[in-house]
């Protein structure tokens, strides 16, 4: 007879857990602890956003949409996309409002891949992207980005990785390092796709977040919009995680493939969020410079003080993460965020759960507020010092 | 806005030394700008936005509609700096509208504000008429909420 793990599926039981969930776990246990290990906003939703909500419900506004997305906030999406990345969308068929971009990432896999086929993205990266592709029944070639090149993507490698493979994967700004694609890099990674005939699912979740010059969409280039799916979402710049608003634009076909998927899975995003969401894009000049404004400051301080410390990090153009260099500690990742959490109860997360490729680094967000990153910084730096002086404390041995 | 001012507005207690920490300036550098903000008056003041109903000296507040006649020199402003001079006044604003000038008055109890009104203010050569609104309750102030705001908690760790 089966045991119930018995009915489970090869390619889902073949899916890890996530490793930050075991962290999870390990800092729920404690109390005092100052976490730089979360990845959403520390504000709640503007006012003006959570109180369309309210009035959505007040005025019964709780049945279902159009599987697209109401048309008002897909007009709303097309007249920002256009703004923000570009290319132009039609609202009628080629936007989709989706639960988050985690949905619509998953609904533009399972859109486009026959099992077997190859899916290319660069790693370290966001933790959802390998098990996404793996159920999806494809396969994940990852390009390793490195920290010499500021985890910058190198369009050769993807060149040289992209024969037999049909989509590319791209996350920029990138969550867990802060890197952004420059525009050279941009023009020769679209000149590539083009040749190599790559469909390109483009997670930009974080574009409003960058801080050194304008965000460029892969979208915007030259022969690109056509073979785009462009994502985006409200979770991060508007704070509206909650909130579960995605959206992805791209030609109508592929849009039509995908909303079949959601259509029979999903039907549509919770209607008060799409109000939300509506309101939150007529507002997004001033909700998004906010943002960055304090996210930049933020960055400034935590990058800074960890370098005094002793703690160099690539330099983060976008996202809200710090990607920190710990090599030098001779610790691996795990115990330098272990002995952290349990030394100076400061939460960090390990590089290597964004893939292997981040071993020797830890996520540090400075999605907190400057008074508790100055308190973390604080701790950070006693925890270096006291290695420095020779004197590793508590269960963390000084060399790996 | 320069980061110093961004911080300032939310952290007008930081001293120089923080300031300098947080914006990664030294603290010469800082002090220097705060002067020169001071000086040329971008920076008005610093303050501490008190609740008075638990500060113990509550007194009352009102505002006060104030109408009145403009000077052929100088429309409404001499007139608005006199009543903005007066101590009990806390701010003072010009408006469009029914009437001219909006003004705070802060007193002791409601018998001392009445008399500024009736005393101070409604004889100054110029002045037409009065209406004054006494505040009840203070629910936001200075962009501060007096509500205990609930802060939603986050998850621990997050991908």
């Amino acid at each position: 007879m089966k045991t119930p793990g018995d009915f489970l599926a090869d390619h889902v039981r073949a899916v890890p857990r996530s490793g930050i969930r075991d962290f999870f776990e390990l800092v729920q246990k404690r109390g005092d602890v100052i976490s730089l290990g979360i990845g959403e906003p520390d504000s709640s939703a503007p006012w003006g956003v959570r109180e369309a909500a309210i009035y959505a419900l007040e005025h019964g506004r709780t049945g279902y949409t159009s599987n697209l997305g109401s048309l008002k906030l897909r007009r709303e999406i097309s007249r920002y996309v256009e703004k923000i990345f570009g290319p132009s969308y039609n609202p009628e068929t080629e936007i989709l409002v989706s639960v988050g971009v985690s949905e619509a990432i998953d609904l533009a896999l399972r859109a486009v891949l026959n099992p077997g086929e190859t899916v290319i993205y660069h790693e370290p990266c966001y933790v959802s992207y390998a098990p996404s592709i793996a159920l999806a029944h494809a396969k994940g070639r990852a390009i390793r980005t490195k920290p010499e090149n500021g985890f910058r993507l190198n369009p050769a490698e993807v060149a040289r990785a992209a024969d037999g493979a049909k989509v590319l994967l791209l996350n920029f700004p990138t969550n867990p390092t802060g890197a952004v694609l420059s525009g050279p890099d941009l023009d020769a990674l679209a000149r590539i796709c083009v040749e190599k005939d790559l469909l390109v699912i483009s997670d930009e979740i974080y574009a409003e977040l960058t801080y050194e010059g304008r965000h460029a969409s892969i979208a915007s280039r030259p022969g690109m919009r056509e073979r785009t799916i462009l994502l985006h979402g409200l979770s991060k710049a508007f704070a509206m995680t909650g909130f579960r608003i995605g959206y992805a634009c791209a030609p109508a076909p592929l849009i039509e493939a995908m909303m079949k998927i959601h259509q029979y899975s999903i039907l549509c995003a919770p209607t008060p969020s799409q109000e939300a969401a509506t309101e939150a894009l007529k507002e997004a000049d001033t909700i998004t410079e906010e943002a960055r404004n304090t996210y930049r400051i933020r960055r400034d301080l935590l990058q800074r003080r960890l370098r005094d410390a002793g703690l160099p990090s690539i330099r983060a153009e976008g996202a809200f993460y710090l990607f920190v260099d710990i090599r030098g500690t001779g610790l691996s990742a795990r115990e330098f965020a272990m002995g952290l959490l349990e030394e100076e109860r400061v939460a960090v997360v390990p590089g290597e759960a964004f893939g292997p490729g981040g071993e020797g680094f830890v996520r540090c967000s400075y999605a907190t507020s400057l008074d508790r990153l100055e308190v973390a910084a604080d701790r950070i730096q006693r925890f270096m010092a006291k290695r420095k002086a020779g004197t590793p404390a508590g269960s963390v041995p000084a060399t790996r | 806005m320069d980061a110093l001012l961004q911080i300032l507005r939310e952290k007008g207690r930081a001293t120089p030394a923080e300031l300098a920490r947080l914006t990664g300036k030294t603290e010469k550098e800082v002090e220097s700008a705060l002067k020169k903000y001071e000086a040329d008056r971008v920076i008005l003041g610093y303050h501490a936005v008190l609740d008075p109903d638990k500060t113990g000296h509550g007194g009352v507040r009102a505002v006060i509609e104030v109408r009145i006649t403009p000077e052929r020199d100088g429309g409404f402003d001499r007139i608005a700096a006199r009543v903005a001079r007066y101590p009990e006044v806390v701010s003072c604003q010009l408006m469009s509208g029914g009437y001219d000038l909006l003004i705070t008055v802060e007193g002791p109890d409601l018998k001392q504000v009445a008399t500024f009104v009736a005393e101070k203010l409604s004889t100054i050569q110029g002045v037409i008429s009065t209406a004054t609104h006494f505040q009840l309750k203070t629910y936001k102030e200075a962009g501060v909420l007096f509500l205990e705001d609930e802060r939603a908690e986050r998850l621990a760790i997050s991908p």
